[in-house]
């Protein structure tokens, strides 16, 4: 009986609202959540647009493009925010996505000019440690590999982080990866499905650093006034996870999708970004970054593989990680 | 004995296990159905299917094997808060996979609870992680579970052979082999493969405990197929070598299984003259300790670090923690009706081919990939309907059908023996349809019916389900909104709602399981 009501209740809602337009973002499920930077983002551009934004949030990054080709040219969704670099190949392989037509000006470490698809954070992905219990901190994959640092990382199967790592580690080393690997295997206390699983285990005190990124002290260092934690530099460089977002081709409302892309590059949207997401904003906002973010590491180097390339090289990388990993 | 078919209504019954057959068969066949054709089952493949056997294995047998003594601790003693401990013990086997996997390091990992003792004592710590861990983790979720099922058959087993037994100074050997050892030949492989079937559906437990890709399991593959890969195929393949497995070990299970031939009692109170020796007396007190210890000190922790965030907890999750509790109870009723109806007709098909083949259907939704039912209910519903609108109905259904094998574990056995005890009174009398069910029957069944009724609403409450493929921010349950906070670094706040859940899940099966035994002995 609850849920007749609560059916009759929402088929009401959608009736009494049928004159604003709805703009459907589909999104992973940390953005939409009450402690991540959806429901500001919501308040901030329904403000602006006479409109109706409405989050459908599911599981990650990959999850969301797999959502996607579920539902292919019949989907809901106006537009699609929260593919990153690694996935951008394969998303724009479906044809489902529209050119966005905009050119802002990006503070990101790389130059981009993916015609469809639009940055709106970034972030390094880096060890990060405690630097009350850890005193000599590798700096480099191979120094990590060489010392005894247990460390716990996300599977690539799994979770974009691993992924990420993964593409880090080929991007580096080249044909040396799986000897990276295998002397990593030794360091790596365990792989876990996710980022959250691995970061509450470093936090309870399972693994001497964790696979996360160079913002995440950020967290610490705002929210908890905890500057304890930090991420360790390598001399190699870091890989980055540029997060974008598209429009959908089919979309009922492409000028309200183009709207919401533009929002999305403003200041009202990207300062929300630091502290709900903590990654870097794509445009540093007027009022510059929190403060806080300061003294997080600056990589000497910002590696990316371009999105046909890594589409390419995950499959032989994955490959090489399970063999050396699997002994 | 025409007429005894129609004492109630097999319709019910039958629905229900057409919605179960719609539920894991039919979602996969909208997966095959959407599917391109999909790569062969490759050497990664057959590696995983080779450790989901074996870790499968090895922890329904440690769970059934040590389960056997505590069971019959628990059968053989009274003592001040034995309901207490049994309701707490089932707590493990409640809990999110994320909160229970963080619990059992806080106690074996490598700065947990019996690292520290060890260094104390000069030794280095254990390492938990590799098969060993899984395998320790698998028995910490199912112990409770096995232990649960056998206890109920120990405990029906009629008041009056015991007392027959002492009469004729029958000693604790005796009564194990000509009471207690065809009781649990009938009651063993049935647990066995409950336990082997929710483990081989493990994931995240199997992957963190089993340290890395060596711990990969088919449902792991599943999901790399699905989400990695994209190859609806494959992830079809997979699920369909999972069916097999379950398949095969449902078969052994069935082939081993002796049904048990106690006969009827009077329903009295049970009395034990057999064990009140000093020895048995010690060597139960020692096994409820050891098992009470490995059980609750995962879940101390747990507790322990939740309570500084628990007083911090944003309203977001009380309101999810209320729509969690809504879903537990529809998700219950459910169960109850469906497993219920399910249970009737099994024990009135007795003996035949299709009372044999409905109780199969009851296990199928365990081996079930929750990601393969998600998507698959994603592909039917989508062209018809919002999936986001209805995420909640749907959890309950869905959570429903994976409590429902756990239910009728308990039901159909309660209710052959009823039958089979009173059946022929009941039948005298004239009593049918509704008059049946509700005089006779549910009276008699109130104890396992509580019991599944708590199991099922405790169990939705813990479970993740599918809510995570369709939700939308107003419509988190607590374990998503659990997981959310953790995805917000705020891990803290994650600990208190873990404790939150753990307290509602223990309470909703507290209380049904209470209201079952309340009038009840022992």
């Amino acid at each position: 009986m609850k849920y007749l009501t609560l059916a009759a209740g929402l088929l009401m809602a959608g009736g009494a609202m049928a004159d604003t337009p709805v703009l459907t973002v589909y999104t992973y499920d940390s953005f939409v959540s009450e402690w991540g930077p959806g429901p500001a983002v919501e308040k901030a551009f329904e403000a602006t647009c006479d409109c109706d934004l409405q989050f459908v949030g599911t599981g990650d990054g990959a999850a969301l493009l797999a959502r996607l080709k579920l539902e292919g040219a019949r989907t809901k969704a106006d537009v699609v925010l929260g593919l990153d670099t690694n996935l951008t190949a394969d998303a724009a392989a479906t044809g489902l996505f529209a050119p966005h037509g905009q050119a802002p000006k990006f503070d990101l470490p790389v130059a981009w000019n993916d015609p469809l698809f639009l940055p709106y954070d970034w972030g390094y992905f880096a060890f990060v440690y405690d630097k009350t219990k850890m005193k000599t901190v590798p700096g480099s994959l191979a120094e990590l590999a060489a010392s005894d640092a247990k460390i716990v990382i996300e599977d690539p199967r799994s979770s974009t982080p691993g992924l990420g790592l993964l593409m880090w580690v080929k991007m580096v080393k080249g044909d040396g990866a799986k000897a990276l690997w295998t002397d990593l295997a030794d360091n790596i206390v365990t792989v876990t499905k996710g980022w959250s699983e691995a970061y509450g285990m470093f936090l309870g005190g399972e693994a001497d650093m964790v696979l996360s990124y160079t913002t995440s002290p950020a967290y610490h260092l705002i929210a908890e006034k905890d500057d304890s934690k930090a991420a360790a530099a390598f001399s190699d460089g870091h890989y980055m996870q540029i997060e974008v977002a598209g429009k959908i081709a089919s979309s009922k409302h492409p000028e309200l999708a183009d709207k919401f892309l533009s929002f999305m590059e403003s200041d009202a949207f990207q300062s929300i970004i630091p502290t709900t997401n903590w990654m870097y904003p794509a445009i540093t906002p007027a009022g510059g970054l929190p403060k806080g973010f300061e003294t997080l590491i600056t990589p000497a180097k910002s590696l990316i593989l371009p999105a046909d390339e890594a589409a390419k090289l995950r499959d032989p990388a994955l490959a090489e990680w399970l063999s050396a990993l699997s002994k | 004995m025409a007429e005894r078919a129609f004492k109630v209504s097999h319709l019910a019954g039958a629905a229900s296990a057409a919605l179960l057959l719609a539920l894991s068969f039919g979602t996969l066949g909208a997966v095959v159905w959407r599917a391109e054709a999909g790569q062969a089952l490759g050497p990664a493949d057959w590696a995983a299917i080779r450790f989901t056997l074996l870790q499968a294995s090895l922890s329904a047998a440690l769970s059934v094997a040590l389960a056997v003594p505590v069971a019959r601790a628990l059968a053989r003693r009274n003592f001040p808060g034995r309901a207490l401990l049994l309701t707490l013990l089932g707590a493990p086997f409640i809990l999110p996979v994320i909160v229970a996997v963080l619990g059992l390091l806080a106690v074996f990992g490598r700065s947990g609870v019996l690292a520290i003792a060890l260094g104390w004592l000069g030794l280095p710590p254990v390492q938990i992680y590799g098969l060993h861990g899984v395998v320790l983790g698998h028995v910490f979720f199912n112990l409770p579970l096995a232990t649960r099922l056998i206890l109920q058959a120990w405990l029906e087993i009629p008041a009056e052979r015991f007392r027959l037994a002492a009469s004729l100074g029958a000693g604790p050997g005796d009564i194990q082999r000509l009471l207690e050892w065809p009781m649990l030949r009938a009651v063993v492989p049935g647990a066995f493969l409950v336990i082997f079937l929710i483990s081989m559906t493990s994931f995240a437990v199997a992957l963190t405990l089993g340290g890395g890709p060596r711990g990969t399991t088919v449902e792991l593959a599943i999901y790399q197929a699905f989400r990695f890969d994209f190859d609806l195929g494959h992830a079809a393949l997979l699920a369909v070598v999972q069916f097999t497995l379950a398949g095969a070990a449902a078969l052994v299970a069935f082939w081993v299984a002796v049904p048990g031939a106690i006969g009827a009692g009077l329903d009295r109170r049970v009395e034990r003259w057999d064990s009140r020796t000093g020895a048995l007396r010690a060597q139960d007190l020692a096994v409820l300790v050891a098992v009470t210890l490995f059980l609750a000190l995962p879940l101390v922790m747990i507790a322990w670090r939740g309570a500084a965030g628990f007083v911090a907890l944003p309203l977001g999750v009380y309101e999810a923690a209320l729509r969690s509790v809504g879903v537990a109870l529809v998700s219950a009723a459910i169960c109850l009706v469906m497993s219920l109806s399910m249970a009737l007709m099994i024990a009135q098909l007795r003996g035949r081919g299709a009372g044999r083949v409905i109780e199969g259907l009851g296990y199928v939704t365990i081996a079930a990939s929750p990601l393969v039912i998600g998507t698959g209910l994603f592909i039917v519903i989508f062209p018809l309907a919002d999936p986001v609108a209805l995420a909640l109905p749907i959890t309950a259904l869905v959570n429903a059908a994976t409590s429902l094998p756990f239910a009728l574990r308990v039901l159909v056995p309660a209710v052959q023996q009823v039958e089979a005890a009173h059946g022929r009174l009941a039948d005298v009398l004239g009593m049918t349809g509704w008059a049946r069910l509700r005089l006779f029957l549910i009276p008699r069944l109130r104890r396992p019916i509580g019991f599944s009724a708590g199991l099922a609403a405790a169990l939705s409450m813990g479970d993740l389900g599918v809510i995570a493929l369709f939700a939308d921010p107003g419509s988190a349950t607590l374990p998503l909104a659990l997981y959310r906070l953790m995805a917000a670094y705020r891990m803290d706040q994650a600990a208190g709602a873990a404790l939150l859940l753990l307290g509602l899940s223990l309470m909703l099966f507290w209380l049904f399981d209470r209201g079952g035994r309340i009038d009840a002995d022992a």
